[in-house]
């Protein structure tokens, strides 16, 4: 308790510490909001909620990280975990998840949940459950006389989502594939009525969500680190961005995917480091509260 | 002379920009059958759902028994003894039809103790009483879901009289239903309102059928009230008839 | 048409195999001892999952609460707890007979309490979310409870409690878990076989088939969603603390609340023997934990890749489970009856409605 009041007190005495948290949190933020955007894609179109998020961003970071290893510059982990996450994206959107899309919620749920466990204990057993990080022999620039460091890997790591984001932003608005998936989430019979195939649309939003997560896991590596059991805690941090923002809501996920950076900079900073799970998953509960409550407004449950 | 059992005052809702109610203003009265009929779109679903709790309205007031209900939920509006029937028919498919009825025994004087008890062999009787009064007592142990739409509809409405309400919100009755039982449709919903007390009101597209049971009758259009009375002045009013065909 | 107890013999058969069964395979009475640990995990999952259609992530939250209840109370009663959990490793404490059963028997029925209490607190933030919504409300609670249990200091934090060691023999001491937990499921059995039979088996069907329907009959929903999250815990209270002292040492993240083990397998077994059934959630955890146990040994390494691939198998491809199944080829022998089944019933003398049409 006594080191939550001293790490408080040193915020509100020096506060340029604040500014340093704060754009730290929007660095890291806009990695989270990237993934974050490809978990409400594939909610929004295919009514999939992703549970194997998480991890399909640690296999983006492990490639990351092995590439690293053979003396190749982690940055171009981008694109080629994004290429490689495409391909498992579509093997597994073949054998499991095209199966479950058209059953119960829960379901899919549980399988993606199968997946996450598959992934986390393969990954442990790659390369053993120790915390790796690719080393990307950036500079860390500092201001204000030391009092605010920002690792350069993360103003690249930020510079690459955005990019990367509005890459995407720009392929859903203006390309023959991004309409037809605009179309099919907002009506898949509707849009099978109009000779959209809706299963290549399904199979195409997965396969670039899974892309996505490996683009965005090549960035934690570099920016952050990867460990076989982390991406649980992503995928719930994920979640909470989500349903916080509201799955058809890209501006307020992208917005939430930056708040969530900023808070857990904060709360990390002020709590300590041990209680980072515990404050993820306690702000996971705190939304769904909130959502309760305005559903109760409303005379509805949150469905 | 009859008090109304359910008076709405300038009700106004919207979803968004489109404004489903505006200012609606009825009475029904307690112990006779009610009428609401309107072209498609004109509000009559979105008022029935505002009555019983479904969704808040923006403006108005809504009393029952003189209490004012609009800002009470579902299942409390349920439990002061206004029911409604869905469209859509719902009914409990996995259990048996007698299940279903006596899961709908009232529930208003419950109390905690009361949900590890089995049901006494009066309310079983009753319910055997009541599926028997819509014709659906041969079929009393099979699975609800396995029934056919118009026996589902029928056991919808047995539910209710179940649960021993004083209104019933009735959402297109006839609706699906094969035209040779609907007279005995009719028949039944006339004998509940007689014999039991049940007051009702009724959202109905068959004029026949509509005409027949209501001594009131009130018109939907776009939104707002047309206009309100007995059948036969519905029937020759100028402004209903335009409505209707001016819907098509 | 539900029967209110189960028929003496199935009691019968009940009793003998779970008495003979450690009698006859003594080498693997612990195995034996998980299964029913397996089957009372089942059984709770379904009364929500099956029963009444909320599919839990979190009950495992219930079991490890009730371990650490129950171990803070077997502590707590005869020393400091803050104490023994820090100084376990230097310090040896041990319990005397009396001490330890006394401590026990408290911790047990503390434990069932606890997990009670803290059921109807919880109920209040996760019933309001429906569908994966609550699935994923109930795994946020059962990981939250790991994480911050994992950062208690005064329950040991990340490293655990070594529990007060029991005052007997090894083979005594198996047995004497063994019976605890065949106890807790053939009680946790009888029990919800009445209580489906009563009225609240009923609602909570309601509630599973149609839930806003149910809302607009009246039902008081959140009763019935409470008290039956809380009969789960309270059950699943209790097995924590046995089992908990079964296996002697106990942590947050891999024996209280193993949120990718445990929590996992209650919902594979239900799905596996069938969800809503009366016994399909006992023979999906027969099933699922005979073949665990004997593919285990052979997976070494591997074992967690092979649960997440079970998962996957059994949800993509055994929706209805066994039992269900087996209720879909031969529905006269389970009692339940459909239009389609059903031959033309002549009906009672009842006194029907002169003019009353019967549906077609």
């Amino acid at each position: 308790m006594e080191q939550v009041l001293g790490n408080l007190a040193v915020l509100t005495g020096m506060p340029i510490f604040n500014l340093g948290l704060l754009i730290d949190g929007l660095l890291v933020g806009s990695i989270f909001a990237l993934a974050a955007y490809g978990l409400a894609l594939v909610w929004g179109v295919m009514n999939v909620k992703n549970l194997a998020q998480g991890d399909f961003i640690m296999i983006g970071g492990y490639i990351t990280w092995t590439l690293g290893r053979y003396g190749i510059d982690p940055l171009l982990g981008v694109p080629v975990a994004a290429i490689v996450l495409w391909g498992i994206g579509w093997v597994l959107y073949r054998t499991v998840i095209s199966k479950v899309i058209a059953r119960d919620l829960f379901t899919s749920l549980l399988a993606t949940f199968g997946i996450a466990i598959v992934i986390q204990q393969g990954l442990n057993l790659a390369f053993g459950p120790d915390t790796q990080s690719a080393q990307a022999d950036l500079p860390t620039l500092s201001f204000a006389d030391g009092l605010i460091t920002i690792a350069s890997t993360r103003i690249v790591g930020f510079v690459f989502a955005i990019m990367l984001a509005v890459g995407i932003i720009l392929f859903m608005k203006k390309s023959r594939m991004g309409q037809a998936i605009r179309a099919t989430a907002q009506d898949a019979r509707a849009a099978r009525v109009l000779g959209i195939d809706t299963e290549k649309v399904y199979s195409f939003t997965f396969c670039l969500n899974a892309a996505i997560c490996g683009a965005a896991g090549a960035l934690v590596a570099v920016v952050w680190n990867v460990q076989p059991f982390l991406g649980t805690t992503y995928s719930i941090r994920l979640f909470v961005i989500v349903t916080a923002a509201g799955f058809g809501n890209l501006p307020g996920v992208i917005a939430a995917g930056f708040g969530m950076g900023v808070f857990e900079q904060f709360g990390g900073f002020i709590l300590g480091a041990q209680f980072q799970q515990a404050l993820i998953v306690l702000l996971l509960l705190a939304v769904l509260a909130v959502r309760q409550l305005q559903q109760l407004r409303v005379r509805q449950a949150v469905q | 002379m009859n008090d109304a059992i359910i008076e709405l005052t300038n009700v106004t809702k919207s979803f968004g920009g489109v404004v489903a109610n505006r200012n609606v203003s009825l009475s029904v009265p307690r112990g006779r059958i009610t009428g609401l009929i309107g072209p498609n779109g004109s509000g009559k679903t979105t008022l029935f759902n505002s009555i019983v709790g479904y969704h808040p309205i923006d403006s108005g007031s809504i009393r029952f028994e003189g209490q004012e209900i609009s800002q009470l939920r579902v299942q409390e509006i349920a439990r002061l003894g206004l029911l409604r029937t869905f469209q859509t028919t719902r009914i409990y498919g996995k259990m048996s039809c007698l299940q279903n009825m006596q899961i709908s025994i009232p529930h208003r004087k419950a109390g905690f103790f009361d949900m590890f008890a089995y049901d006494r062999p009066d309310v079983i009787e009753r319910a055997e009483h009541l599926l028997s009064f819509v014709g659906l007592y041969e079929k009393r142990f099979l699975r609800a879901g396995s029934l056919s739409f118009g026996q589902q509809k029928l056991l919808e409405f047995a539910m209710a009289l179940m649960n021993e309400p004083t209104v019933l919100l009735l959402d297109e009755p006839t609706a699906g239903i094969n035209p040779t039982l609907i007279n005995g449709l009719i028949d039944r919903l006339k004998r509940a309102n007689a014999e039991f007390g049940i007051t009702m009101l009724i959202i109905e597209h068959n004029m026949r059928v509509i005409m027949n049971m209501a001594s009131k009758i009130y018109c939907l259009a776009h939104g707002e009230m047309l206009a309100a009375g007995a059948p036969e002045e519905i029937q020759g009013n100028q402004n209903v008839v335009d409505a209707y065909l001016g819907a098509h | 048409m539900t029967r209110t107890s189960l028929h003496p013999i199935t009691i019968g058969l009940l009793l003998l195999v779970g008495v003979a069964a450690p009698l006859l395979f003594p080498a693997y009475t612990n195995q034996i001892a998980v299964l029913w640990l397996m089957i009372v995990f089942a059984m709770t999952w379904d009364t929500l999952g099956g029963q009444m259609g909320y599919n839990s992530l979190g009950n495992i939250f219930f079991f490890g609460a009730g371990m650490y209840t129950c171990a803070v109370v077997q502590i707590g009663l005869y020393y400091d707890v803050g104490m023994y959990t820090s100084g376990a490793r230097t310090t040896h404490i041990v319990f005397t007979t009396a001490q330890y059963f006394t401590g026990f028997a408290f911790g047990v029925v503390a434990a069932g309490i606890m997990a009670a209490i803290l059921a109807v607190a919880t109920s209040w933030v996760v019933f309001g979310l429906r569908g994966p919504y609550f699935a994923i409300g109930t795994l946020g609670v059962a990981v939250a409870g790991a994480e911050l249990v994992a950062s208690w200091q005064w329950v040991g934090a990340a490293s655990g409690i070594s529990m007060p060691v029991f005052p007997g023999a090894p083979q005594t001491q198996k047995l004497f878990f063994y019976f605890l937990l065949f106890a807790l499921a053939f009680v946790v059995l009888l029990f919800l076989r009445w209580l489906y039979s009563t009225n609240f088996g009923m609602a909570i069907n309601a509630i599973r088939d149609d839930e806003e329907k149910a809302e607009a009959m009246g039902l008081y929903t959140r009763r019935y969603k409470r008290t039956a999250w809380t009969i789960a815990a309270f059950f699943l209270g209790i097995a924590g603390a046995i089992f908990g002292n079964m296996i002697g040492f106990i942590d947050a993240r891999d024996i209280a609340f193993p949120t990718t083990t445990f929590n996992i397998f209650m919902i594979l077994m239900v799905l596996l023997g069938g969800k809503g059934t009366f016994w399909g959630p006992v023979v999906g955890a027969v099933v699922f934990h005979v073949i665990k146990e004997v593919t285990w040994t052979y997976f070494l390494g591997w074992q967690f890749v092979t649960l997440g691939l079970l998962i996957v198998i059994i949800v993509v491809y055994f929706q209805q489970g066994i039992v269900g199944w087996l209720m879909e080829k031969y529905p006269e022998r389970f009692g339940v009856r459909a239009a389609s089944t059903e031959r033309e019933v002549r009906s009672p003398a009842i006194k029907l409605a002169p003019h009353a049409e019967g549906a077609e």
